[in-house]
């Protein structure tokens, strides 16, 4: 083997493709059963750290970067003057276990610049998660990529070697994809995760009834969202996450602030910030909707199509609505415990434990360990001592940033001098 | 009144036979402790304690009805902290008494669920930091220094992940390791060399271990760096065994 070679290739292509932050591990159950290599049954393993604070468990590469696709927001756009590689299938196959065996990796995250057709590079995806498995009796994570455009039947084989097929969105709207990816057509995205959907709902009605059928990306699916590359608002690509979770069940939707890293007259101009605090407040959103119980629209709405940057959106959203509060964290609910800003769903499961036994202060609430500064605008709890005076929403905002130290705020101190 | 100091053999079982014996004598202010950090006074009584299967199991099985407190002793036993002894047999006599074995309201069940939770972090920390290097025959090979004795723990998940590969596992602050033979995993005792093994080591390891030094920086993003965050995921006292953050 030729290993400079192979050094060099592995360079271009990792570099390529550490843009695609999904990098979970988790929620296969592909066991060992064999006395074959890996197992990825249980939780996922983060083996190391990127020094940006990224999670590495997966070795993610693209299979090539050559690409007849000029999407604008792309470091392998076809127009952009870079080196140019392609691993072949079996040097894929060969790194994947040589890290795996080292202890370096959970798996494969594959990727790949379109090159000839959508199908010929699926089948080439394909290719090497199929070699693993069955040659290499391989039971590792798979993450495949789905290529925009490729056909059914492709679709289908692939979620019998990957454990979770991804297809990124990129673009949250249809306008905003023609400006910077003329070519593509929004429909060619849709196409395979509706089937990998469908396929999905197939297995689990099949499972029920025989039990060795063979199993169909056990991770489910996963997309991933630019933000600040065309200006699109917060409400824009929530609404559109949403709609992926909904209709599609989507496992996760992954949303990556925008490093510019060309161009472009269509785009930020190169040195423009990461957004990274922007990206933090969807992340925190994305959670509020899948396990808090929020509804999208009481977080972003026509009145306030974007999230605050200087306040969390749970906080945000409790400051609209004080007519709610306070809340006895005694008697209230699940539901509206979960809408206390300060505390976390943690938070949330003690406070309902601790309470069949004794009647919580603030000493208990304290040492549950909810966050106080925040939370104790919003709760009366088993003393007289609480915030008496019915302050202003905007009051309260001002005490608890006086009263906090977020890292960000270095960040949002910047950004808002813009508008001054 | 004097105190009986038990002294056991430092194995898990010794430190169940001992608390057997507190139980079997009805000693009321007992102090278990290994016999190599025992020190002999006149001011207590001591008890040689001999490690004995059977009455190890009776303590085992006793504490049956309570599995989460059941490996919290275990884990409790593993860390090697100084005091672990007086925690364990406090919580056990208190647990046994009023079998309210979540009761994080008592001193000793509350220490030995916070030491549980150190250990599994660094059981955990473990089965990601470990970094084997292939040798010339086929055995893959791991040097690790971990802050508690934690091979026991990880064993099982290393035998089921590579169950077609040779492996070793080596606790260098402890001076033992594990071995798994395709069949089974044994612990083995034996000197390690770093010379002999970067003569032993294979002719694929070093382009395997730059490849993946290289990969390493290649899929950092530098607009988006947070040193800080960096240390806190991956603290510096792992560094010396992981190759990717090998100082250069």
């Amino acid at each position: 083997m030729n290993f400079e070679r192979i050094r060099e290739k592995l360079n271009i292509l990792a570099d390529a493709a550490k843009y695609d932050v999904s990098c979970s591990s988790s929620g296969s159950k592909r066991k060992n059963t064999t006395k074959g290599l890996g197992d990825s049954s249980g939780m996922g393993i983060c083996h190391s750290y990127t020094e940006d604070g990224r999670c590495i468990s997966l070795l993610k590469i693209l299979l090539t970067n050559h690409c007849i696709f000029d999407c604008a927001y792309c470091v392998s756009r076809k127009s952009n003057d870079i080196k140019r590689a392609g691993f072949k299938i079996q040097e894929v196959v060969d790194l994947t276990i040589n890290f795996y065996r080292r202890n370096y990796i959970e798996g494969l995250f594959l990727s790949s610049g379109i090159f000839s057709s959508p199908d010929y590079t699926m089948e080439r995806l394909i290719a090497v998660a199929k070699k693993l498995r069955l040659e290499e009796n391989f039971n590792g994570y798979i993450h495949l990529k789905s290529i925009p455009g490729c056909s059914d039947e492709l679709m289908r084989e692939a979620g019998l070697y990957a454990d979770r097929l991804s297809i990124n969105i990129e673009i949250p709207t249809v306008s905003g994809l023609k400006l910077l990816a003329p070519e593509k057509d929004h429909k060619d995205f849709i196409k395979p995760i509706e089937k990998v959907k469908n396929e999905i709902i197939q297995y689990q009605a099949d499972k029920k009834l025989i039990k060795n059928t063979p199993v169909y990306a056990p991770a489910g699916q996963s997309t991933q969202m630019i933000v600040g590359a065309t200006g699109e608002s917060d409400k824009d690509i929530m609404y559109s996450a949403v709609h992926y979770y909904s209709t599609y069940k989507m496992k996760r939707v992954y949303y990556s602030g925008y490093v510019p890293v060309l161009h472009d007259e269509r785009l930020p101009a190169l040195g423009t910030e990461v957004p990274m605090l922007r990206e933090n407040r969807l992340y925190q959103t994305d959670w509020l909707l899948r396990f808090y119980g929020f509804d999208v629209r009481e977080l972003l709405n026509n009145q306030h199509p974007n999230l605050d940057i200087d306040i969390d959106p749970k906080l945000s959203w409790a400051l609209r609505n004080m007519n709610l509060f306070p809340v006895d964290v005694n008697k209230a609910d699940k539901r509206m415990l979960a809408r206390i800003p300060g505390l976390g769903m943690l938070s949330v499961n003690k406070i309902l434990n601790a309470r069949k036994y004794r009647r919580l202060n603030w000493e208990n609430l304290k040492a549950i360990g909810i966050a106080m500064n925040r939370a104790k605008y919003f709760i009366v709890c088993d003393s007289k001592d609480w915030e008496h005076k019915d302050l202003e929403p905007a009051h309260i905002k001002s005490m608890i940033l006086q009263s906090s130290q977020s890292k960000y705020q270095k960040m949002y101190n910047k950004q808002l001098r813009l508008f001054n | 009144m004097k105190t009986q100091k038990l002294k056991y053999d430092g194995t898990f079982e010794g430190l169940l036979t001992a608390i057997f014996t507190v139980y079997e004598e009805r000693l009321s202010s007992a102090h278990i402790i290994e016999e190599r950090f025992f020190e002999p006074d006149f001011f207590s009584e001591l008890i040689t304690v001999f490690t004995d299967e059977n009455k190890a199991s009776r303590v085992w099985e006793g504490l049956k009805s309570f599995q989460q407190f059941r490996t919290s002793v275990y884990r409790s036993f593993l860390s090697g902290l100084p005091d672990k002894e007086v925690h364990i047999l406090d919580a056990i006599q208190y647990v046994l008494k009023t079998k309210n074995d979540k009761d994080y309201g008592h001193p000793s069940v509350l220490k030995m669920a916070q030491i549980t939770k150190q250990i599994g972090r660094e059981k955990h920390r473990m089965e990601a930091f470990v970094r084997f290097k292939r040798t010339k025959d086929d055995i893959y090979v791991a040097i690790i220094e971990p802050d508690f004795n934690v091979l026991p723990l990880i064993a099982k998940h290393f035998k089921n992940r590579y169950a077609d590969q040779q492996f070793v596992i080596y606790d260098r602050s402890r001076s033992y390791g594990i071995f798994y033979d395709l069949n089974s995993v044994q612990f083995i005792e034996l000197d390690f060399n770093d010379t002999v093994l970067k003569e032993a080591l294979h002719d694929e390891e070093k382009h395997y271990d730059e490849m993946w030094q290289d990969y390493f920086i290649s899929t950092g993003i530098k607009s988006r760096i947070n040193k800080k965050l960096h240390l806190r995921n991956v603290p510096k006292r792992y560094w010396k065994y992981l190759n990717e953050k090998k100082p250069l």
